[in-house]
């Protein structure tokens, strides 16, 4: 965990109350599943956002606005300094992955793939990425998983853009492992289809985010885990679904 | 040179700021950010006999300057404090902690303290009343002072070490339950507990919390704990240890003037992981600001002249 500052660089919104922010500043120990937690103006607890990209010196992260916080993040304009904890969570594992690990993303659970999708690519493994929607003028990041040379097979629920349905319908490819976030009912919808093991990245209400409060726990099989410190990436293995 | 020292039952501490119970761990989540060593001393997270889950999620909510939890005394249950995390402890934490313990009878309270007074590292022990007798229909023990008293009596039978009982402010006179623990022998009191509340999701039109009520803390209760510390220091003689929404160097000072020998910072460490070196670090700039020498002094200075 890092207590930093960031100053934005850009804040705009990339589909239907999906917004983009990039931020510059300290990204040492940033790493892909993990999470940071930022301090807006006029509220008290942080808001918890996953970390979508980054490189050295900056950061990209992606939040849909579905409340007032999110809101006053989306009129935060450029230039303006946030306080900024980093580092927060275990973050995927790529060791396991396998030569084809596939990749399943749904709404804001798409985010976190794309800095684990470049870091895969950089050990030389051949992610499969699906990613799913409600609707077309939700859809992003398609652009971005096809210029790191990956062609994303996108589902949206009312059959606008790509496969009509959820993203458990294109899970018909092979894979060596698997790696997804989303909606608590898609990431169970994964868990019943999956073939293999794989890693799910969860989410809760937190309060610090740092693992003190115990404000996140959840019952794995065996224990109980925060999911903002022993998460928020569990095993298939460890989840009492 | 200012004076940061005080003194808790006989306990030196080397500046009055304690971490509060439930914000701050067994402090290794804090010790990976600062030397927690720095510290008055904290108190650790809340042990009960047995293993407890807590409640089910969402277990925290977000309000007007503070913030509402329910987390239900989520803990590894005594064996587990005793057996692996005091020993960690030990290791980033060099000072007499405050042991937090909760019940949910007199033979549990005292079952623990018993234990938890035989550990070297434990310089107090606070038990929070706050919680419901199950043999009592639920009633928290806090909310009356027999019952109160009864809760102390049980914990001093057992222990050596100074017991500083925590109270509810969910009560109609705090200052009477004071009473009743001092004139039951605490040798201190510690307040405030948080104050219940709730808040409501509008989208699904339900409680927001999985356990519909939670305790509010934060900045927002704080003139709240300061009303309160400040009757119960004209109630009883025994000392106080100050809480609710203390977060800075000066809301330290306000507590003491009302009547705290020590004061616990809470929520804002939940905020800011840094909330309390940065008190400890602003503490003698903000004494020598507003003239004061000897932190002793001032306790209860707001109620003299």
């Amino acid at each position: 965990m890092l207590d930093t500052s960031f100053e934005i660089l850009s804040n705009r919104e990339i589909a239907k109350n999906t917004w983009e922010m990039t931020l510059r500043g300290d990204t040492r120990g940033v790493a892909p599943g993990q999470f940071v937690n930022l301090k807006l103006p006029g509220f008290y607890l942080r808001r918890p956002i996953s970390v979508c990209d980054f490189d050295a010196g900056s950061l990209t992260l992606i939040y849909k606005v579905v409340g007032h916080g999110t809101e006053a993040m989306a009129a935060l304009p450029a230039g303006e300094t946030l306080d900024v904890l980093t580092g927060l969570g275990n973050g995927y594992d790529t060791g396991p992955s396998g030569p084809r690990p596939l990749l399943i993303g749904g709404g804001v659970g798409v985010p976190p793939l794309y800095a684990l999708a470049k870091a895969l690519l950089r050990e030389g493994k051949a992610p499969s990425v699906i990613l799913g929607f409600n609707s077309a003028d939700e859809v992003f990041y398609r652009e971005e998983f096809r210029a790191l040379g990956l062609e994303p097979a996108v589902t949206t629920a009312d059959g606008s853009l790509g496969r009509k349905g959820f993203v458990t319908a294109a899970m018909d490819v092979p894979y060596t492992y698997f790696y997804t976030c989303g909606p608590e009912p898609m990431l169970r919808a994964v868990y019943a289809k999956s073939v293999t093991s794989g890693q799910f990245s969860l989410e809760e209400r937190m309060g610090c985010g740092f693992g003190a409060c115990m404000g996140c726990t959840c019952k794995t099989k065996t224990s109980h885990k925060r999911i903002c410190k022993d998460g928020p990436v569990l095993t298939k293995e460890e989840l009492a679904w | 040179m200012v004076n940061t020292q005080v003194t808790l039952s006989g306990l030196t501490l080397s500046n009055p700021v304690i971490p509060a119970s439930g914000t701050f761990g067994y402090g290794y989540e804090f010790a990976q950010v600062y030397d927690i060593n720095i510290l008055g001393s904290f108190s650790f997270k809340g042990t009960t006999r047995e293993p407890r889950f807590g409640n089910n999620p969402p277990r925290v909510a977000e309000t007007a300057s503070g913030m509402l939890n329910a987390v239900g005394l989520q803990n590894p249950g005594i064996d587990r404090v005793i057996g692996e995390e005091l020993p960690k402890l030990r290791r980033v934490f060099h000072k007499p902690v405050v042991a937090n313990i909760s019940g949910f009878s007199l033979d549990e309270y005292a079952e623990c303290c018993a234990r938890i007074d035989r550990e070297e590292q434990v310089g107090i022990i606070e038990v929070n009343i706050s919680c419901p007798n199950v043999h009592c229909g639920g009633m928290s023990f806090g909310t009356s002072p027999e019952s109160a008293a009864q809760v102390t009596r049980a914990v001093k039978a057992v222990t050596t070490k100074p017991v500083y009982m925590k109270l509810s402010p969910n009560v109609t006179d705090i200052a009477a339950i004071a009473r009743a623990c001092e004139e039951a022998g605490a040798d201190g009191v510690s307040l405030i507990n948080t104050l219940m509340g709730m808040r409501i999701d509008l989208k699904r039109r339900r409680p927001l919390l999985g356990n519909v009520t939670g305790g509010l803390s934060g900045p927002a209760v704080f003139p709240v704990a300061l009303r309160m510390v400040w009757q119960v220091y004209e109630a009883v003689k025994i000392p106080i240890i100050g809480m609710g929404g203390v977060a800075s160097a000066e809301d330290v000072i306000e507590m003491m003037l009302a009547g705290a020998t020590a004061v616990e910072v809470g929520a804002a460490n939940l905020v800011d992981p840094l909330a309390s070196k940065k008190i400890v670090d602003e503490l003698p700039r903000t004494m020598e600001r507003l003239g004061i020498e000897n932190l002793t002094d001032i306790i209860g200075g707001a109620h003299h002249g």
